[in-house]
């Protein structure tokens, strides 16, 4: 067992864990966080896409113990987020969702595409989803519902000027 | 599948890393952003006793910038150089080439260090520093040596790296104004590995003329011929086109079937075709 500690949806948490485990088995079964989802467990599906200091990261392909000192985010810790607040709505309003198993990794990878201008296209859109799979191929609605919230937050940045 | 048990370092230095190493070179595996290590590691292609976890050493996260080259340390994300948080010697090639890498998220955490170490036959950073004419720098037990990154890679997965050996650092010289690169990646769904990949620089200002390809079944493979046509300014495309035949033809270790081969040939000529245009 190895000591790790992180800041985890804000507040800090320390356990003890076996080094082979990975940030995604931490998440579900220490932190009963099970928002966060594994399909393929080497880094293809994208389900488990969390944030790493702030960056999208796969939480199959990193070690728990690797985030000591890290700090992580979860799809349980965007309350009050503004762009997740609006990819939620767009999501709900275009049904971007069937089984909802790929959702939260597509809201957070969404969302870092929306903060970094990424998302200003159908293409661009698509380029940057490439690696998210939704095994229900519903992305004609996901990208339609990312291009909404896109220009939702756009209107807010300019009208806010 | 879940990854096998294993043990797991954080050297607080680079020095203590390679004695980590040097301790038990069979059992232990360097880490950095562990995005191919884990996969594997996940799927028991991989199952270390030791993992050193490198990716937060200073020494190599260190960038330097000098009149006529910038050294990049070898745990660098994919996605500093896609944002240029780092310095740029090669005039947009080397953002252009991360932000193709798999996706954002393995951007994040895959490292440059960790890609040529690696030498994954498709992998994009072992031909593209090829051609830039980069030189590695690594570290062991004895000492630190440099290699060109275009002897680097010795075969799939295979390099001239020691078991002992961490990668420190890359030293990539600035391309000139003047210079012209070309860069094609054939794969089919985006972001993954590629079918055919071609890289083509041609720099009159350091007399620099490369054309390099990859996922030849192999290190990256320089097409000579065809970069001395290209740096001599040929733009006549059978010209071109032959010096490329001639090339793969003297790649006769690589076994290319007529497909492969047809691919690599279209790979080449568009990259040659964005200098030559």
């Amino acid at each position: 067992m190895t000591a790790v500690r992180l800041r985890l949806n804000g507040a800090v948490v320390a356990d003890d864990v076996p080094p082979r485990m990975s940030l995604a088995d931490f998440l579900r079964e220490r932190r009963n966080l099970t928002g966060t989802h594994l399909g393929c467990e080497h880094g293809v599906c994208g389900a488990c896409t969390v944030l790493v200091d702030g960056e999208p990261a796969r939480s199959c392909l990193m070690l728990a113990v690797a985030c000591d000192d890290r700090e992580v985010r979860t799809i349980e810790g965007f309350a009050g987020d503004l762009v997740m607040e609006a990819l939620r709505r767009s999501f709900h309003q275009c049904h971007g969702l069937q089984c909802g198993f790929c959702t939260p990794a597509m809201l957070i990878t969404a969302r870092d595409l929306i903060l970094r201008r990424r998302a200003g296209s159908e293409h661009e859109i698509r380029e940057g989803l490439a690696g998210n799979i939704c095994r229900c191929t519903g992305y004609t609605n996901i990208v339609t519902a990312i291009a909404e919230a896109a220009k939702e937050i756009a209107k807010e940045a300019s009208d806010g000027q | 599948m879940k990854a096998a048990a294993v043990d797991y370092v954080r050297p607080r230095s680079l020095t203590e890393a390679i004695d980590r190493l040097a301790a038990a070179p069979d059992e232990a595996r360097v880490i950095a952003g562990g995005q191919s290590l884990l996969a594997m590691m996940n799927l028991r292609l991989a199952s270390p006793a030791l993992l050193i976890d490198i990716v937060r050493l200073p020494e190599l996260l260190a960038v330097t910038d000098d009149a006529d080259a910038v050294t990049l340390g070898a745990c660098v994300t994919h996605a500093a150089i896609e944002d240029a948080r780092t310095p740029d010697p090669s005039r947009g090639l080397m953002p252009r080439v991360a932000s193709t890498l798999s996706y954002r998220a393995i951007r994040n955490r895959g490292t440059i260090g960790g890609s040529l170490a690696l030498a994954g036959p498709a992998a994009d950073w072992p031909a593209v520093f090829a051609a830039l004419d980069a030189e590695v720098t690594v570290l062991g037990p004895n000492g630190r040596r440099a290699l060109k990154c275009a002897e680097f890679a010795t075969g799939p997965y295979e390099t001239k790296l020691t078991d002992e050996e961490i990668i420190e650092s890359l030293r990539i010289p600035k391309l000139s104004a003047a210079t012209r690169w070309g860069y094609v990646k054939l794969c089919r769904p985006s972001a993954l590995f590629a079918d055919a990949l071609a890289v083509a620089i041609v720099d009159p200002g350091r007399d620099l003329a490369r054309v390099v390809i990859d996922a030849a079944n192999g290190a990256p493979l320089s097409l000579d011929d065809t970069a001395s046509l290209v740096g001599a300014g040929q733009r006549d495309l059978a010209a071109l086109r032959s010096a490329v035949g001639a090339d793969l033809d003297r790649a006769s270790d690589r076994h290319f079937d007529e497909f492969e081969r047809s691919l690599h040939t279209v790979a080449a000529m568009r990259a040659v075709q964005q200098v030559t245009a």
